[in-house]
């Protein structure tokens, strides 16, 4: 146990190292001071400028719209090709199951400039390929498939199947057995893909920045330019929004793998 | 010798189900179907794609011409026009070095942690680790901004270094390399204490007790009875780690100046300022030819499922 000990200043230092940034953030989100480092008093007038600020609210609107339509798309073709990839077999099917891994790691400015050469190239011919919001979820749909197909095939691959053998065996028909038994069961891993997609389109800045068009800023992008241009105390004030944002989200996902865990 | 008997070709039983095989290809088509339509769309051609503008070359107004050639590629090995220049490679080995370096001082970092949280009791391991999972969950660019104001030249920690004198009298952390590495440093630790975490919870510590019994101290018990238990996660997460980061691009161009610059913002500099595509194309397809050759690796090594472990 005396390593444990050992350990703890170890692990504050840790936990420190990386809220220091979320912090200060916060701090100077209600910091009087238009610049510098100092304090100079508790102010909320960065919250309400920030409110009145229709750029920023457009930008609000923008990052939710992409996420829930290219969320959507992505978690019904998600779930399908994690099902399909885990009972059937086609060829060239394992090919694929590792192909599925690229997006997970590749950095997000090579799939962002491939998209962005291949867009303006169909652009060419199609005026549908315009770069916006439509563009984007193209994009952001193409990141989001791979991360909820591993995780629907991850808790398909806990499943025992004589769930779905005894069901048949007692005279349920295909469709009947995968919407009574295999559909609630595979439900929390779908809750969970989707949220992890909704997440990463939220946070995404490099693909949305390479794919975006003139009134499709979304928020990541806004904090971008603004931080490039330099940094205002509004910025704090939508920072910490989001921040607040991403631990209700990130509870609410625990939530639900410690019910996956327990179901 | 007999010969194997003649294959019938007997549907399968699977999950309660008889299907031919036509019957799995149709499933296939309509379950994975989509999906692999989507995906070879809007993914394998557009990486074809920027593998074939890669052995194009530029016109005078940014526009795509040909003959193919190789000349990107020999650009970017340092065989310029004029001659040998070591600004491509230089910049390749940095991106690498530094994504080394992050992998290696996350590692470090994240053992100690690991191992905390993974002795905590109950109820506080799932509170320590929700800890580490919030910022994985934050915003990249807004934890990144943050060092900005945490490392200017007139913040508590440069104003710090400089009373230590480990900075020059108008020297500051930011911008610069430190500052990249903290910003480096700071994003990836949750990717490596996630899966380490994973392998040390399931440590076998009767081994650890008997090395101890056996007479071994204590870095002799970690390196021969702990570290071979954790070497699936620990790798895991280096290669989880040492990819992404390889081509970071956000990271380098907010904590960094030009002299920090690396693989992901010259690519980006190719498709905003200098318009030369073909160019951008070969150094992203040099970017996505290293991280094939270390998900090939870690394919190699039996055992591994990196993404599932963890996800």
């Amino acid at each position: 146990m005396n390593r444990s000990r050992l350990l703890m200043p170890a692990a504050l230092a840790l936990y420190a190292f990386l809220y220091a940034p979320i912090a200060v953030v916060i701090v100077f989100s209600f910091n009087a001071a238009t610049h510098g480092a100092g304090w100079t008093g508790f102010t909320t007038a960065w919250y309400a400028k920030l409110f009145a600020n229709e750029a920023a609210l457009q930008a609000g609107k923008n990052t939710l719209w992409l996420a829930l339509a290219s969320t959507a798309i992505a978690t019904v073709l998600g779930t399908l090709l994690g099902y399909g990839l885990s009972r059937y077999r086609f060829p060239g099917q394992r090919a694929f199951a590792q192909l599925l891994q690229v997006p997970v790691f590749i950095p997000d400015i090579v799939l962002a400039v491939a998209l962005l050469l291949f867009f303006s190239t169909l652009r060419e011919h199609l005026t549908f390929f315009a770069p916006g919001l439509l563009t984007m979820v193209l994009a952001h749909v193409t990141f989001q498939i791979p991360f909820v197909a591993i995780v629907v095939r991850a808790r398909l691959a806990g499943l025992d199947p004589a769930l779905e053998e005894a069901a048949r065996d007692l005279g349920a028909s295909a469709a009947q057995t995968f919407w009574r038994v295999t559909f609630p069961l595979l439900l929390p891993g779908v809750i969970a893909g989707a949220m992890l997609a909704f997440t990463l389109s939220l946070d995404d800045f490099v693909v949305s920045f390479f794919t975006s068009g003139p009134g499709s800023t979304t928020l990541p992008i806004l904090i971008y330019s603004s931080v490039k241009r330099g940094l205002t105390p509004e910025i704090n004030a939508l920072s910490t929004l989001i921040v607040l944002a991403s631990v209700l989200g990130t509870v609410t996902v625990l939530f639900f793998q410690r019910v996956r865990r327990g179901g | 010798m007999s010969r194997p008997p003649p294959a019938i070709p007997v549907a399968e039983v699977r999950f309660g189900e008889r299907l031919s095989r036509r019957g799995q290809w149709l499933r296939a088509a309509w379950t994975s179907g989509p999906a692999v339509l989507w995906l070879t769309l809007f993914l394998l051609l557009p990486l074809a794609g920027i593998g074939v503008i890669s052995f194009l070359s530029r016109g005078d107004d940014g526009e795509l011409l040909r003959p193919f050639t190789t000349e990107n590629y020999r650009r970017l090995a340092g065989f310029g026009l004029l001659g040998f220049d070591p600004l491509y490679p230089v910049i390749l080995l940095r991106s690498l070095l530094l994504g080394a370096g992050t992998a290696a001082v996350c590692v470090l970092a994240a053992l100690p942690l690991a191992f905390f949280i993974a002795r905590l009791p109950g109820r506080w391991k799932n509170f320590a680790l929700t800890l580490v999972v919030i910022p994985f969950w934050t915003n990249l660019l807004i934890r990144t901004y943050a060092w900005q104001i945490l490392l200017a030249p007139e913040s508590f920690l440069s104003v710090l270094a400089r009373r230590l004198g480990l900075l020059a009298a108008d020297g500051a952390l930011y911008p610069g390399l430190f500052a990249v590495a903290v910003g480096m440093a700071c994003d990836f630790l949750p990717f490596l204490v996630l899966p380490l975490y994973t392998s040390v919870e399931k440590l076998d510590w009767t081994l650890a007790e008997a090395a101890a019994d056996l007479g071994a101290n204590r870095w002799q018990v970690f390196r021969h009875a702990l570290l071979p238990q954790i070497r699936p996660g620990l790798t895991a997460g280096l290669i989880l780690v040492f990819l992404p980061a390889t081509g970071q691009f956000v990271i380098p161009d907010l904590l960094g100046g030009a002299k920090t610059a690396m693989l992901g913002n010259v690519i980006q500099q190719q498709f905003g300022q200098s318009r030369d595509w073909p160019f951008g194309s070969a150094l992203a397809v040099t970017a996505l030819a290293l991280v094939l050759a270390g998900l090939w690796v870690n394919a190699r090594r039996a055992g591994n499922r990196a993404p599932e472990a963890w996800l």
